[in-house]
Parts: C-alpha cells; sequence; structure tokens
C-alpha cells in the first residue's frame, strides 16, 4: 500500500469542507447499487426459500396472513429447492462441469494472452498502443456477433472442415460443432481480451534492470522468466484469470450456441428453470448456490482490483 | 536481444491476432455470398443487406437497443463518475469498502446471475408500490445501468488517480469553490475517461442478450435478443450483413478515437517541451 501524496492529503482536507456536496456525490451511486444490486440478491435468497405455485409471480409469498388475527400468520420457508438441487445429481454435475469448462478454458486463455501481453509490452513505445487497441477492438464489437462467426467456422460444412479436406488433413468432415472443444474455443476466443488487459498493464510497469541483473549474473533466460517476470506479474495472473473463470462459470451464450444440446453448464440449467419450467424459485436457488461458490473468486478478484487500484 | 526471442515473441503476435481477427473477417467475407449456404461461395453479392434493411423486426429492435444504450451511457456515465470520483479522492469514507465492493462486482457477476436478481427485484416493486409497472424499456435501462456504472466508475477512479490533485489544490487555494473545482479543473482532466466510458457503457448496452431477456417484457425484444433467436436456429447471411456494419462502424469510431487522442498527446508534448524550452 502506498501513502497518499501530501498534495492528495491536503485535496481531501479541503474538499471536507464541502462535506455536503461529497455526501451527495457519494449518496448516488451508494443508493443506486444499494437499491438495483445489493437488495435484489436478497430478494433471489428470499424466494429460493419459497414454494413454486400457479400464479403470477408464481412463487407462494414466504409469510401469510391467513385470517384476520396476527397470530393466524402462517410462515411458508421451504428448504425443498436446496434439497432438491443436493438430492438431483444433475444439478451437482453440472456445478461440477461448470468448474471444470471455466478452469480449463482459464488455463488455455492464460497460456495465448501471456506470451501476447509480453510480446507487446516488451515492443517499441510506439507499436504498444496500436497492438493494445487491436487486443481491445475486438471487445467493441458484438460478443453475441462473435459468437455467432464461430457457428460458420466450426459447423460440419463449415470454414475450418473446408480447410482441412481441402488439405487433404482428414477424409470426412469433423463434427466439431456442439463439442465441448467448441465451448473452450469460444470462451478462450471472446475472453482473451479480458486476460490480455490486466496482464499487459502489469507486464508494462515491470523494472527492467532486474532482469538485466539477473542476466549480468549469468541466469539463463528462462530461470529468469520463471523466477523473476512470472512472480512479478502474478497480481495481473491473478486479475486476468478470475476475469475469465467468474463469467465463464456461469456463461449462458457460448454453451448454448456452440455447445453439445445436452451440455450441462450451470448458467443453461439456470435459464432452463427460469424460462422453460418457470420454476423461480429453483432458478434462485441454482442462483444462490452459484453465488456462494463464486464468493472467494470475487473476494480474490476484488483484492487484485483495490490493490492494482492503490499502487496506481 | 537474441534474434531467436523476438522471432517467438512475433509469432506470438502473429498468431494471437489471427486468432482473433479470423472470424471477424469470416463474417465479412460471407456477407457478401450470393449463396445462401454461407460457407459455400456463390458469388459476389450485396442481396443480404437489401435483405436486412427489408427486416422491420431487425430494424425495430436495433431502433430500440440504440435508444436503450444511450439513456443507459448518459446514466451510467453521470453515476459511475460519481463513484469513481468517491473512491478515487475522498480518502476513507465510512462505508468505502461496501462502495468498492458493490462497483466492482458486477463487473464479473454472471449475466443469468444479475438478470434474475433484478427480474426479481423488478416483481418485488410492483407487488409492493405497483412501479415498474410491467417490464420493457424502463426496466431494462435500469438493469444496464446497474451493470455498466461500475465499467465506467472503473474507468473514471484509474484516470484520477494518475492525475495527481496539485491543480485542483491550487484551485482551491486560490479560493474556487468545490463545486467550480470540479466543473473548471477535474473534469476537462477526466473528459477522455467520461467520453470511453459512456461509449463503453454505450457497447455493452447493445450488446446485452441475457440480462435484457430477464428483464424486457412483451414487445420490448432488443437487437442482441432478435439476433440469438435467429442464430439458434443456425446461421443466416442477413446477420453476416449486420455484423459487417456493426464491425465496420466501430472499426469506424476506435480509429477516429484512436488518432484523435494521438494528436492531442503529440500536441501535449510539444506544449510541454514548448514550456521547458522557453524557461
Amino acid at each position: 500500500m502506498s501513502e497518499p501524496s501530501s498534495a492528495q492529503l491536503t485535496t481531501s482536507r479541503r474538499l471536507r469542507s464541502g462535506a455536503r456536496g461529497r455526501m451527495a456525490v457519494v449518496a448516488v451511486p451508494y443508493l443506486w447499487l444499494l437499491l438495483f444490486f445489493l437488495i435484489p440478491f436478497l430478494i433471489v435468497l428470499k424466494i429460493s426459500f419459497s414454494t413454486t405455485q400457479l400464479s403470477m409471480p408464481p412463487y407462494q409469498p414466504l409469510v401469510q396472513w391467513t385470517g384476520e388475527q396476527l397470530n393466524q400468520l402462517r410462515l411458508n420457508i421451504n428448504p425443498g429447492n436446496f434439497l432438491y438441487l443436493w438430492q438431483d445429481g444433475l444439478y451437482a454435475q453440472a456445478f461440477l462441469n461448470s468448474i471444470k469448462v471455466a478452469a480449463i478454458a482459464t488455463f488455455i486463455t492464460l497460456l495465448i494472452g501471456y506470451p501476447m501481453a509480453y510480446a507487446i509490452a516488451r515492443s517499441s513505445i510506439k507499436w504498444r498502443g496500436v497492438l493494445m487497441m487491436m487486443v481491445i477492438l475486438p471487445f467493441w464489437t458484438s460478443f453475441l456477433l462473435r459468437v455467432y462467426a464461430w457457428i460458420g467456422i466450426l459447423k460440419n460444412n463449415g470454414l475450418l472442415n473446408n480447410l482441412l479436406l481441402w488439405l487433404g488433413v482428414i477424409d470426412e468432415p469433423l463434427v466439431i460443432l456442439q463439442t465441448n472443444f467448441a465451448v473452450y474455443l469460444g470462451i478462450v476466443y471472446s475472453y482473451l481480451p479480458f486476460m490480455i488487459m490486466p496482464l499487459y498493464a502489469t507486464l508494462e510497469k515491470m523494472d527492467l534492470t532486474l532482469l538485466e541483473a539477473a542476466n549480468d549474473l549469468g541466469c539463463r533466460p528462462l530461470r529468469t522468466f520463471l523466477t523473476i517476470t512470472v512472480p512479478l506479474s502474478m497480481p495481473g495472473i491473478v486479475a486476468g484469470c478470475m476475469l475469465v473463470f467468474i463469467p465463464a462459470v456461469g456463461e449462458f451464450v457460448i454453451p448454448s450456441l456452440l455447445g453439445p444440446p445436452d451440455s450441462l453448464m450451470i448458467g443453461k440449467v439456470l435459464w432452463t428453470e427460469f424460462f422453460n419450467n418457470r420454476d423461480w424459485p429453483v432458478a434462485s436457488a441454482v442462483a444462490i448456490a452459484l453465488l456462494l461458490l463464486l464468493v472467494i473468486p470475487i473476494v480474490l478478484f476484488q483484492r487484485a482490483q483495490a490493490r492494482a487500484a492503490e499502487s496506481e | 536481444m537474441s534474434s531467436r526471442v523476438s522471432w517467438s515473441r512475433l509469432s506470438a503476435l502473429v498468431f494471437g491476432f489471427a486468432f482473433l481477427y479470423i472470424p471477424i473477417l469470416s463474417l465479412v467475407v460471407y456477407s457478401f455470398n450470393r449463396s445462401k449456404l454461407v460457407t459455400v461461395w456463390g458469388g459476389f453479392s450485396t442481396q443480404w443487406y437489401g435483405k436486412l434493411f427489408e427486416n422491420t423486426q431487425i430494424l425495430d429492435a436495433a431502433w430500440l437497443s440504440l435508444r436503450i444504450a444511450a439513456i443507459n451511457a448518459t446514466g451510467a456515465t453521470l453515476i459511475g463518475t460519481f463513484a469513481g470520483l468517491a473512491l478515487a479522492r475522498f480518502g476513507r469514507f465510512r462505508g468505502r469498502t461496501l462502495l468498492s465492493g458493490m462497483t466492482t462486482a458486477p463487473l464479473v457477476m454472471p449475466d443469468v446471475i444479475t438478470g434474475l436478481s433484478l427480474l426479481l427485484l423488478f416483481v418485488a416493486m410492483e407487488q409492493a408500490f405497483g412501479w415498474p409497472a410491467g417490464r420493457g424499456v424502463t426496466t431494462i435501462t435500469i438493469a444496464h445501468i446497474t451493470l455498466t456504472l461500475s465499467y465506467v466508475a472503473v474507468i473514471v477512479q484509474s484516470r484520477m488517480a494518475t492525475l495527481d490533485g496539485s491543480l485542483e489544490e491550487a484551485a482551491m487555494d486560490l479560493g474556487a469553490r468545490p463545486v467550480k473545482v470540479f466543473l473548471q479543473v477535474t473534469l476537462p482532466m477526466i473528459a477522455p475517461a467520461l467520453v470511453s466510458g459512456w461509449l463503453l457503457a454505450f457497447t455493452i448496452s447493445l450488446d446485452d442478450m441475457v440480462i435484457a431477456s430477464f428483464v424486457s417484457g412483451p414487445g420490448s425484444s432488443t437487437l442482441p435478443m432478435v439476433i440469438y433467436s435467429k442464430v439458434r436456429l443456425g446461421v443466416s447471411p442477413d446477420i453476416n450483413a449486420l455484423a459487417t456494419i456493426m464491425v465496420g462502424l466501430v472499426t469506424l469510431g476506435v480509429i477516429t478515437a484512436g488518432l484523435f487522442m494521438f494528436r492531442k498527446e503529440r500536441l501535449r508534448i510539444r506544449d510541454m517541451q514548448l514550456a521547458v524550452s522557453a524557461s
């Protein structure tokens, strides 16, 4: 943690004089996020304990007045949704599968993203801006359309199969679309910029004299890389991996467009429970379970973010 | 530096950028294909662009999405700037940890959770207060502002962190009130961050399918929702035409913004050199 500069301290002391204005500046985002980000989770938690019924909205209230008097209050707390998730093996399998797919995809993204971030950070200053712009540019074009592009490439009579057939590598088209491989490819492709950005930020700031010192002392390049560059870029690695892993666990679009029809990804399961089965309480229970699963990675990510914000 | 090392770096870049750009290029190339079978080349044609502009469902959805994206970007920039300002400049105020947590968590929260939780909130609010009555443009906009204000806050916060407070301090020493300092000193300095925050919020809103599906009502299908329901059934060339138009607009926008910032940066450096040599 770095000490705030004296200029910053004085400024913040001055700003303290406009306390009412400061309150207003803090209050607007605070109230907005409390109402539209935090409270919704409490409602999800509440509904995950309610019972499904045929009505709109399709769940029973947790607290119900059955008569005129207060003592006829009835509590309809139903832990059955969580028991159901626990006992029906399908959900556990979907959770495990989502974690597996997200973890493998994150690892592949790191393997492709690290060399790219490294190469960009070590190129001349003139090129760095242009290259980083080229990394970010795909991220500005529609995610949905970029996933869609892979359907045309991977399908049986798609670009890739035509190319491989033409080259004579294969005799008949490979089935790639609607496999887990296509899901990995989709995640790696869509989230690659998120991996490269934090990696580049740490690699670019690195003190290069350390590498020269290691070289002067006779350290071989690979060893220098593993013992100096990698540990120093650890904050970027953590931030990049979390930026890919956390959303990938709950990903819906990629498995539903590229994956097998029966693929068990938890985002797809939640979507189906909500839109097809209209079972809001079970969908809420899935959301709560997913959130509990992601709490640790989210906290890790926030710590990395806070450290990055303070070190600047 | 040995040439072997730079070879490996060059190949990492070539491979990486090929991976990033070949799928986008394939979308563009096949939008000009005469054949309906997207991957068989049947000669050059612009017929799919004509088909696209006859499709009123897509055009209506695009107009709706653009409107939502513009309102969302403006709202998110306003609220997100406040959040970024508070986190970067107000020191350690009470509740800072919670605010900081609430602004970074939406960056990684899976869309299905955000969508479901906001929908349940809107339903509960409607039951309790009668507002928002039904779901549509309003609920989608609120959901998108909640999602995208985090991006604006992070951009503004990191921009503020790179500026030192001495100019603001000088303005206050000269007797300017905090509001005036913000409007005349801070705001011009963070303007580039506000512009990129606004554009990012606009793009994310224009791109979101999952959250919009949860919080939209009948008759308010956004462009990504229409695209999704079309591409789920397989490839269709008019979607390629749409993609090409979007890629073209974004490329144009990013290159313009890049050139603009490059020129400003060069002017700034020249001014600084002039100032140094004059003194």
